[in-house]
């Protein structure tokens, strides 16, 4: 279970966080939604430790992530970047079994490159691609390699940072449903970040909005569409007018 | 504003600038000591360190040799100019031998390694900052410092010497190719002078300038990388600062060091 307990993190004079609570049940698919800027990225970020926050709590399963090993805490966790985050100096199957291949969960090379060619089948990728470099594979392959890596290890904790951002709407749909269905295959805890409303719906268990700093609603996804509060309805609904103010 | 604001203003901005320069050489030298912490904490990449060794040493090697075999055929026919006016004209091979292993070897072969190598290494990390890469790294349980950095400035302090080593050589040969060839010596007695002249310690204190240069050039790279703006235009300026800040301390450590092999 990962909890937040009044979270605050400030960039210069821009207060990002302001007192986030939130509270995500193991084994859940947990999806984050809001405005370009509201931090959804520093909160996920926050969690992982890629940014400190400045104040409250962040535990897993009862630890704060602050303190403890960090290797050990970090091999509970794969995450899937925005943009990939592939590494483009090495081929598709070394980015997949990069985990494999140092570390604590070393394996043989030939056991990390057959893990690999595994997890790649299983994101719909055939073992033609293991040897390509990741420059050489299109927006929608490099995705599925990044969601290859992310489970290549197992891990307890999955982040998804705008999985379907830059693809069209019938990879995005494919892309939701390889998550959807690794989380509940894996039995992992899922995070996600999106603006993506189709891909709300297919991932989430759950749903928090974050809006001025602060979790502005939270709840299961079936009740998404029922509740009164007028920032999740605009959003949901994509209304210029409302009391998110929009840029125009 | 008054006289005394009209005053006050330039050299408040004069001290501004040097505090933040010193910030700045303060962050590197933070930085420079983390990589250094590293080389004694496991675990270690080598494939990463045959990479850098490769891009940097080898591949740099045209450029190094190029720019040593002009300088010392310009460099032999500048000293025998300047020899005729005293009719020092046997003095070539001596002064071009140890104009250089002790200067020009190391300093010209570092400022060309700093436009190769720190640009090339503040560009690539500065990009995976950028795309996130850095970040993914640290989420695989890897240590940015020790995986992209500490590898990088191992190869440059250990490949730098040796390109230095190489571009004495053929600095050397540029001066007897134009001294035989051009200015009438002959080619044992060019060759006799140098080697009878150059003392060990001419060679070794250029070679330990190299060592120096190089690791300034892949910590200012790395440092740079790593601190990358954001999109095309963070990068290139990081890659902008590896390649002046390298390039200026480089100059400035070549300073120190001669002052420190040679001042007595």
């Amino acid at each position: 279970m990962i909890t937040l307990k009044d979270v605050h993190k400030t960039f210069g004079t821009n207060q990002v966080l302001r007192g986030v609570d939130l509270t995500i049940a193991s084994g859940s698919s947990m999806v984050i939604i809001g405005g370009s800027g509201t931090g959804k990225s520093v909160l996920l970020k926050c969690i992982l430790g890629l940014v400190h926050h400045d104040r409250g709590l962040i535990e897993l399963d009862g630890q704060d992530v602050t303190k403890g090993d960090r290797d050990a805490f970090l091999a509970r966790f794969g995450m899937l970047f925005q943009g990939g985050a592939l590494f483009d100096s090495l081929r598709v199957w070394e980015n997949v079994a990069f985990r494999l291949l140092r570390g604590s969960l070393r394996r043989p090379k030939a056991e990390a490159r057959e893990i690999a060619i595994e997890k790649l089948r299983r994101v719909g990728l055939g073992p033609q691609v293991a040897d390509l470099f990741p420059a050489e594979l299109s927006g929608g392959m490099q995705k599925r390699v990044g969601l290859a890596r992310a489970i290549a290890a197992e891990p307890e904790v999955i982040f998804f940072d705008e999985p379907t951002t830059g693809l069209d709407p019938i990879m995005s749909g494919v892309i939701n449903d390889l998550i959807r269905e690794i989380v509940v295959e894996m039995g992992a805890t899922a995070m996600t970040i999106t603006h993506d409303m189709t891909s709300v719906r297919a991932i989430a268990d759950n749903v928090a909005m974050l809006h001025g700093g602060m979790i502005r609603w939270t709840g299961p996804v079936a009740e998404m569409d029922a509740t009164s509060d007028p920032y999740v309805q605009q959003f949901i609904h994509g209304r210029a007018e409302g009391p998110i103010e929009s840029v125009r | 504003m008054s006289a005394a604001g009209y005053l006050l203003t330039p050299v408040a901005g004069l001290g501004r600038l040097t505090l933040s320069a010193l910030a700045t050489l303060g962050r590197i030298a933070i930085f420079a000591a983390q990589v250094v912490t590293h080389l004694f904490r496991p675990p270690y990449y080598p494939r990463e360190l045959g990479h850098a060794i490769m891009q940097i040493g080898w591949f740099s090697l045209p450029v190094v040799g190029l720019t040593a075999l002009f300088t010392g055929g310009a460099l032999a026919l500048q000293i025998y100019a300047g020899g005729e006016r005293f009719s020092a004209e046997s003095v070539v091979p001596a002064i071009v031998a140890i104009g250089m292993v002790r200067e020009l070897g190391p300093v010209l072969g570092g400022l060309m390694v700093a436009a190769r190598v720190a640009s090339s290494i503040a560009a690539e990390i500065g990009t995976m900052k950028v795309t996130e890469q850095i970040d993914a790294l640290v989420t695989l349980s890897t240590n940015p410092i020790k995986y992209l950095a500490l590898p990088r400035v191992v190869a440059a302090t250990l490949a730098v010497p040796v390109l230095v080593a190489v571009g004495d050589a053929i600095g050397i040969m540029g001066g007897w190719l134009v001294g035989v060839n051009r200015l009438g010596f002959n080619s044992a007695a060019y060759i006799k002078n140098t080697v009878d002249f150059l003392e060990f310690w001419d060679v070794a204190s250029g070679l330990w300038k190299g060592a120096a240069f190089g690791f300034i050039v892949a910590v200012l790279g790395c440092y740079h990388g790593m601190n990358s703006g954001r999109g095309a235009q963070g990068v290139g300026r990081a890659t902008k600062s590896a390649v002046v800040g390298a390039s200026v301390l480089i100059l400035a450590a070549n300073y120190l060091l001669t002052e420190v092999f040679f001042s007595s």
